[in-house]
């Protein structure tokens, strides 16, 4: 378990770095990739719901702090994302081969309006033509195409959860 | 514990929201900033060849959209500057003509029709040009044509609303000249020659000639006295010839004429 928490922290510690100096600045139509979001799925798929809040409140945190947004802004956004979709990991998505873009694909939206409705409460000008017409579409694709590689890598690093059926043994 | 999380970003961002900017959680976030410098700085500088590459290419792209894009306005805006300077020269000509009009050498007891030229002499032999005006205007065959600078021709046909003018240097033309200085009189022939100017007139270089404007009994000229032809270039004479050689260059301009005036006898 501290295992996982270490290579979750650096997994999406690299990941909001790379995020905010490199991604960012890619601007297609205003939309960029979303590499902490679609890392978070991944975890949060991988590894459940109090794993996935924790991990996207934290990735949240370092977002907010290196781009001096709003504290909590990311963080509650993430939060309930990664939440969310540790839910659908533990239910019915893990092993699914197209759980991965669908979570993907759902969050970007949900992530997309998600952020515009606390921008618009908290008084920060957000024009939402731009964020959902303008912008998401390509942010759509950037994070589809990011998803393979991404669960890839993840997969690796989290093993699937023992499920007990390893400790069955036949005798005799 | 989700929920606890989530409500932990809640207070962070009231907090945070409503805190001044030195308050405690801007000053944290300060210091995380700070810690997160290095990382950022080092994925800066790894990050850094790629984003050269990524922002090469994509500028060579962005550059030859930009290219096109600058090379449609390049073409606009040198219509837009042909027709500026065309509407420019057309201005000063039309200035030129005005003034002439305005003039006291604008000949008196004639008025004026003003004509654009829609045809151009098709060869070098027959130095004629057709104007946009004829008979519906008041124009008359052999009614003189000039422009601001001086005498152009005189209208050889005429049709309701066209007219063909045959120009000053072709070689039907003729028109009696008198020096300005010297009064000395002679026939301008073909826009070139100042001919039957006898060798005891006085003529020089750099002399002007304008139409003489004669009368006898109950003829005279067709064009009326004192219009611009054009300036004495050489002067010669020899033993054997009766007259002097005089050449000259008109004051009009027939490689750019665009209108004339054609002028028209009040009295007709």
């Amino acid at each position: 378990m501290i295992a996982d928490i270490a290579k979750g922290a650096a997994v999406l510690f690299v990941a909001a770095i790379v995020q905010v100096t490199l991604l960012s600045q890619i601007d297609v139509f205003y939309g960029a990739p979303d590499l902490v979001l679609v890392t978070l799925v991944a975890v949060a798929l991988l590894r459940g719901t109090i794993f996935g809040a924790a991990a996207g409140f934290g990735a949240g945190l370092v977002v907010d702090t290196a781009t001096l947004q709003t504290l909590g802004v990311s963080s509650l956004l993430l939060t309930i994302a990664g939440y969310w979709i540790g839910r659908y990991g533990e239910t019915t998505g893990r092993d699914r081969s197209h759980a991965p873009f669908v979570s993907v694909a759902v969050v970007t939206l949900l992530y997309s309006l998600g952020a515009l409705i606390l921008h618009y409460m908290l008084g920060d000008p957000a024009s939402a033509s731009r964020v959902l017409l303008d912008a998401f579409p390509f942010e759509l694709i950037f994070n589809l195409i990011l998803t393979l590689p991404v669960y890839a890598l993840c997969r690796r690093l989290f093993r699937p959860p023992p499920t007990g059926l390893e400790e069955v043994r036949l005798l005799g | 514990m989700a929920g606890v999380l989530v409500l932990l970003s809640i207070a962070l961002i009231t907090i945070y929201f409503r805190e001044s900017s030195g308050g405690g959680l801007h000053q944290v976030q300060s210091v995380g900033a700070t810690v997160l410098r290095p990382f950022e700085v080092a994925a800066d500088r790894v990050s850094r060849p790629f984003r050269d590459a990524y922002g090469y290419f994509a500028g060579l792209v962005h550059a030859k959209s930009e290219n096109g894009r600058l090379r449609r306005d390049l073409d606009k805006w040198r219509q837009e500057a042909t027709q500026n300077a065309y509407a420019a020269s057309e201005k000063t000509d039309l200035l030129k003509k005005l003034h002439f009009v305005n003039s006291r050498s604008f000949p008196g007891g004639f008025g004026f029709v003003g004509a654009d030229i829609i045809s151009q002499p098709p060869t070098a032999f027959a130095q004629q040009v057709v104007i946009a005006a004829g008979s519906a205007s008041g124009i008359r065959k052999f009614d003189p044509v000039v422009t601001g600078e001086g005498l152009v021709g005189t209208v050889v046909r005429v049709t309701h609303k066209q007219s063909l003018v045959a120009l000053l240097i072709d070689d039907t033309t003729s028109v009696v000249a008198l020096d300005v200085k010297t009064r000395a009189q002679g026939i301008v022939k073909a826009g070139s020659s100042f001919d039957h100017v006898g060798k005891d007139q006085r003529v020089e270089a750099g002399d002007k000639l304008v139409t003489a404007g004669w009368k006898l009994g109950g003829l005279s000229s067709i064009y009326p006295p004192g219009i611009p032809i054009g300036q004495v270039t050489a002067v010669g004479q020899n033993d054997v010839d009766l007259y002097k050689h005089v050449k000259l260059q008109p004051f009009a301009d027939f490689k750019t004429l665009s209108s004339v005036l054609v002028l028209i006898p009040k009295n007709r």
